[in-house]
């Protein structure tokens, strides 16, 4: 194994390849590194663009290397302090990094669900524009890495902080791992929900939205008998695991119980 | 493998000594330096044994390669005494918060930088700044008991 070390994320980028591996707070890397699984070679980059935080009136911008710890230190993210907190111990979030969670599997990657629910889009280094995390997150889930770096993820900030939610379910609190985690961003326009977002994680090979939802909360509102329709269609196109937390039976069976928690939460404020 | 020179502070000492590429920081410590209290539990970041202070913040030194600290000051728990031993260890004793021990390192460093933080935390703010470290013993109410009682002990002086 070779550790590669680049001062700036393009320098890093072109040194990319099938066999090599993007490390970055080293909470997801390190582990195969000690377990001697580790791709031949690592890559690293101390580029402080990875670290910046830029946050605007409609947006804000994350450096990939932004870790949970600076997320809950922001002011002005506090909408996002929440989920940052629901990632792991203080030693994890003083270290896990926002890039990293769009690629950690499962029972993973609950930061990743807010931003998929935000409607994020990923900037990669060494590569014009922005991709949408969605994209992102289905390729990993088909072939389960990516040999591109994240730079940043962009992602716009919910006009109302109130029309952004999130939940985690986990036996053990706090610091369990999730039996599922829910995101839902509801913009609402004249009282009725436009642009609906809802995300699960742990509840398929990355997280995923829930197309089924989103069409029955478009255009409605949020109460009770819109609550009641979205939670019986909440397992619908979700492909959950089983794992020694729970089986996908049973977090196919309860999604709808969570879904409706989160959304009677957000209706309530 | 490549060896590279790792120059840091430890635990308020100037150290350097040579790290092997990919090596990560417990063992670093444990067999480069040889301070010891760090302890090794799962190399998976899941149960906080190794934990330690970098730069003022909690670390999992077995998720950490070895060169990230060059330049950085690191805390161990083999640092907390001081001529006598510190106030979160005196009470770790008195209120027999550590059963096996094992824990107990990583407990102290978590425990260190909350109150370091935070003098007076209430009960929840303790269970949370350990949540990131296991008790196997499951021994958890001595060890929030102890370290409440530090902030306590130190609010009273």
């Amino acid at each position: 194994m070779r550790v590669e070390s680049y001062g700036t994320l393009a320098e890093a980028a072109r040194a990319m390849g099938p066999d090599a591996v993007f490390m970055a707070g080293g909470t997801l890397v390190m582990r195969d590194v000690n377990a001697g699984t580790a791709a031949s070679r690592i890559v690293r980059s101390a580029d402080p663009a990875l670290r910046e935080i830029r946050a605007s009136g409609d947006g804000f911008s994350l450096g990939a290397g932004v870790t949970m710890a600076q997320i809950l230190a922001h002011r002005d993210l506090a909408f996002l302090a929440p989920v940052a907190r629901a990632v792991g111990g203080p030693q994890v979030r003083n270290m896990a990094t926002i890039g990293g969670n769009i690629f950690a599997h499962h029972p993973y990657g609950d930061f990743a669900v807010a931003l998929l629910a935000l409607g994020s889009r990923v900037v990669q280094a060494g590569q014009g524009g922005a991709r949408s995390l969605d994209d992102v997150l289905r390729e990993r889930g088909r072939s389960g890495g990516s040999s591109a770096i994240i730079a940043a993820i962009e992602a716009p900030r919910p006009r109302d902080p109130r029309a952004f939610g999130f939940l985690k379910v986990s036996r053990i609190k706090p610091k369990g791992v999730s039996v599922m985690s829910l995101a839902a961003h509801l913009p609402l326009e004249g009282g009725r929900i436009r642009g609906a977002r809802v995300a699960f994680g742990a509840m398929g090979p990355a997280p995923l939205r829930s197309a089924a939802v989103e069409r029955v909360l478009e255009g409605q509102r949020l109460d009770a008998t819109t609550i009641a329709r979205a939670a019986q269609l909440a397992g619908d196109g979700l492909d959950p695991p089983t794992d020694a937390l729970a089986s996908a039976w049973y977090r196919r069976e309860v999604a709808g119980a969570h879904l409706k928690r989160l959304l009677e939460k957000m209706e309530r404020g | 493998m490549a060896k590279k020179p790792v120059t840091f502070t430890l635990n308020g000492s100037d150290r350097a000594a040579f790290a092997e590429e990919g090596l990560n920081l417990l063992e670093f410590l444990r067999r480069g330096i040889g301070d010891l209290s760090p302890k090794y539990g799962c190399g998976q970041g899941a149960c906080g044994a190794c934990t330690v202070i970098i730069d003022g913040e909690t670390h999992l030194a077995c998720l950490t390669m070895a060169d990230a600290v060059h330049g950085r000051k690191v805390e161990t728990a083999s640092g907390l005494a001081n001529g006598k031993v510190h106030p979160l260890q005196e009470a770790f004793m008195e209120y027999f918060a550590a059963q096996c021990g094992y824990c107990t390192p990583g407990m102290l460093m978590s425990a260190k930088v909350l109150l370091d933080r935070n003098p007076s935390p209430t009960r929840a703010d303790v269970i949370e700044a350990i949540s990131g470290n296991l008790c196997r013993c499951t021994g958890y109410e001595p060890i929030i008991d102890a370290i409440l009682a530090t902030a306590n002990m130190r609010a009273r002086a």
